[in-house]
């Protein structure tokens, strides 16, 4: 019996849906997330200098905006997916769920 | 006798246990280990008591909710999201992180934040691809959700001795640090201060279960932000909120330093402004990556992480867990970069930190320590100690458990029983579990007292990277994967990630003391090779298999991912 809700469930088109955006959405993120921290460091290991780089007449350099903009950019991406999810997925998952109940 | 006429400020909880330390502290004093001991630091003692009986009243409350196996595990699935995320964020924000990574800034600069922000990065992994999928799936443990639609056995077996390989390290190297910490900080001895951390977890995990074990953590997790926020507030405030005034000021103090020990003004000058780029944190790329990827990935196979997921009641909470998660630590990493260059000003400038070679007095990771004399007087300092020794005993905590749930929930329940047994004799399990882990931790604690354990914390993070994080990703996303692949390439992963640890540089030779060079494996972390060979091997030995049971394997994917992907049929974490 539950198997027949499943096969019913993975044939759902809100189901495919859901399932085809979550899955391409997420993993676009997480692409994102691993060429923004991989490309930082690639920049400490290859090119020093543009990180030493001074912005104005003091001493702080390009590196401090670019070391900050990363933890921003963690916690921006990741806030960015939880609101998608809890918006727009789950509201697919709850017309699933009450199509299942019918 | 100096102990004896504070004993009196000492709450009762602890008359017993300073009656037992009286003794010691005044035998003390020839054997100073790699860290000096410093003067008994009764301000801090008592603050810690007060951490403690709070603690203790919580674990009370909750041994109350604890009845079932779900509650021990789960806290019954009580957690709220926000409540959740602290508790994560309360798990990565240890003592380590905490004074290693500020002192890190403070001797290296930027190179500190690099390292702070690895630790960062793996969250939003955890999130896109795992959080709400483990939500769905799981009821206890990673191995539920591993294990999912694989034969439970073989999956189970490895679950359980990739849970506890990665809590051995990780705990052993909290308990070693607790106790050189404690003997920094408080001044007590050292197998006291492992004694008293295995004691106090006991209890918390004992009667208290996940609900004290997730209280506790709380509790720390907004003790140490509140602490690191004022000390970095004042950091700024003496620098009228100008991040340049701040490191320019450093790198003059640098630059000083240097002049001091004969350099000349060029490289001085260089040397002082080396802090504002990165250094030699990185040596090669392939370093670079691999430690990159240890830590990126590692997070999202730590088991006593995990489980947090499986105490919020559904997956939005699971989601919002995580995002509350990485906004802390996010803000937690630029406090102790701030903390790191206040510590240059205000510790390495002023004598009283220093000892005669101009080195921190008791050792590098004090950094943060002294700051918090520097900006807030003895009493702040009293409160930074002592949330430092809570900070451990909750990481502690958490570890214990997670290793306890694998033993009765993975083990015992479901790989001996079968699944046929009672939530009440799983409980009991789980306790003696708790005290086996927790004799067995002070007992490790002290056996590895004088050994360099640095490298044990980057270790478990390279073994949850290439075995727990490789099975539970294919597990949950791949369709083709079986028990045997599953099985085969998590064991590849568990195995060459502690091989090529044992025969790196920082074991071979720091450890074990072999001579420079001869170390096989050259590069700074594994993870690059063993997570390779984990997810290599779980693939090969998949397609590979053609067992009657990898069909059943594959069958179980369509409903498996129906759950994973709407929390249809989920188990509702409170069970009842």
């Amino acid at each position: 019996m539950e198997d027949v809700l499943f096969k019913r469930i993975s044939s759902d088109p809100r189901y495919i849906e859901l399932k085809r955006k979550r899955t391409r959405f997420g993993w676009w993120l997480t692409l994102s997330m691993m060429v923004v921290y991989y490309g930082f460091i690639v920049l400490v290991a290859f090119d020093k200098e543009l990180l030493f780089r001074r912005l104005g007449a003091g001493v702080t350099t390009l590196g401090m905006p670019i070391g900050l903009a990363v933890i921003v950019f963690t916690v921006l991406i990741t806030g960015i997916y939880v609101r998608r999810a809890n918006s727009e997925y789950d509201s697919l998952t709850e017309q699933i769920a009450r199509g299942v109940k019918q | 006798m100096r102990a004896s006429s504070h004993r009196a400020v000492l709450p009762a909880a602890l008359l017993a246990l300073a009656a037992a330390v009286a003794p010691v502290v005044h035998a003390a004093g020839a054997d100073l280990g790699q860290l000096q001991k410093q003067p008994t630091n009764w301000t801090a003692i008592a603050m810690f008591a007060a951490f403690v009986v709070a603690t203790l009243f919580i674990t009370k409350w909750a041994a109350a909710k604890t009845k079932s196996a779900a509650d021990f595990y789960t806290a019954g699935g009580g957690i709220t999201g926000f409540q959740n995320g602290l508790a994560i964020a309360g798990d990565f924000m240890s003592a380590a992180s905490f004074l290693g990574i500020s002192a890190a800034v403070m001797v290296g600069g930027f190179d500190g934040l690099i390292y702070s922000i690895g630790f960062l990065v793996g969250w939003p992994v955890v999130t896109f691809l795992l959080a709400e999928r483990l939500r769905n799936l799981g009821k206890f443990t990673f191995a539920d959700v591993a294990a999912f639609r694989f034969e439970q056995k073989p999956v189970r077996v490895f679950a359980a001795s990739g849970t506890l390989v990665v809590v051995a390290f990780y705990l052993i190297a909290q308990m070693v640090g607790a106790g050189q910490l404690i003997k920094l900080l408080f001044g007590l001895e050292y197998w006291i201060a492992v004694v008293i951390v295995g004691a106090l977890m006991m209890v918390y995990v004992l009667f208290g279960g996940m609900t004290a074990t997730t209280w506790v953590q709380i509790i720390k997790a907004c003790l140490l932000l509140a602490g690191a926020s004022f000390m970095a507030f004042m950091v700024l405030l003496h620098f009228g909120f100008s991040p340049e005034a701040m490191f320019a000021k450093a790198v003059e103090v640098k630059t000083g330093l240097a002049r001091a020990a004969g350099k000349t003004p060029e490289v001085a000058a260089a040397e002082g402004f080396s802090i504002m780029g990165p250094g030699g944190f990185i040596k090669d790329p392939i370093s670079a990556i691999s430690f990159g990827m240890a830590l990126m990935f590692g997070t999202a196979g730590l088991p006593h992480i995990l489980m947090r997921f499986f105490t919020v009641p559904n997956a939005k909470e699971a989601r919002k867990s995580v995002l509350w998660a990485t906004t802390w630590i996010g803000y937690f990493y630029i406090l102790t970069f701030i903390i790191g260059f206040g510590a240059i000003t205000f510790v390495l400038t002023n004598p009283e930190f220093l000892d005669a070679k101009g080195g921190l007095l008791g050792g590098g990771n004090m950094a943060a320590v002294h700051l918090a004399k520097a900006v807030g007087g003895n009493v702040f300092l009293g409160f930074i100690s002592a949330v430092a020794f809570a900070t451990i005993l909750a990481v502690v905590a958490g570890l214990t458990l997670s290793g306890a749930s694998a033993v009765s929930h993975d083990i015992y329940a479901t790989v001996i029983k079968k699944g046929q047994v009672d939530s009440k004799s799983e409980l009991k399990v789980s306790r003696i579990t708790t005290v086996a882990l927790g004799v067995i931790a002070v007992v490790l604690g002290i056996v590895f007292e004088k050994q360099n354990i640095a490298f044990m914390v980057s270790l478990a993070f390279a073994i949850a990277a290439s075995a727990n994080f490789p099975v539970l990703l294919m597990s949950v996303l791949w369709k083709d994967c079986t028990t045997r692949g599953a099985v085969i390439g998590g064991f590849l992963g568990l195995i060459s990630s502690v091989v090529l640890t044992i025969v790196s540089p920082a074991v071979w030779e720091a450890t074990f003391g072999y001579p420079k060079g001869s170390a096989l494996f050259p590069y700074a972390s594994p993870a690059l090779f063993s997570m390779t060979i984990g997810f290599v091997g779980i693939w090969l030995f998949s397609i590979l298999d053609r067992s009657p049971r990898a069909a059943q394997d594959r069958d179980g994917f369509l409903p498996q991912q129906v759950r994973s992907e709407t929390g249809i049929g989920a188990s509702g974490a409170s069970g009842h």
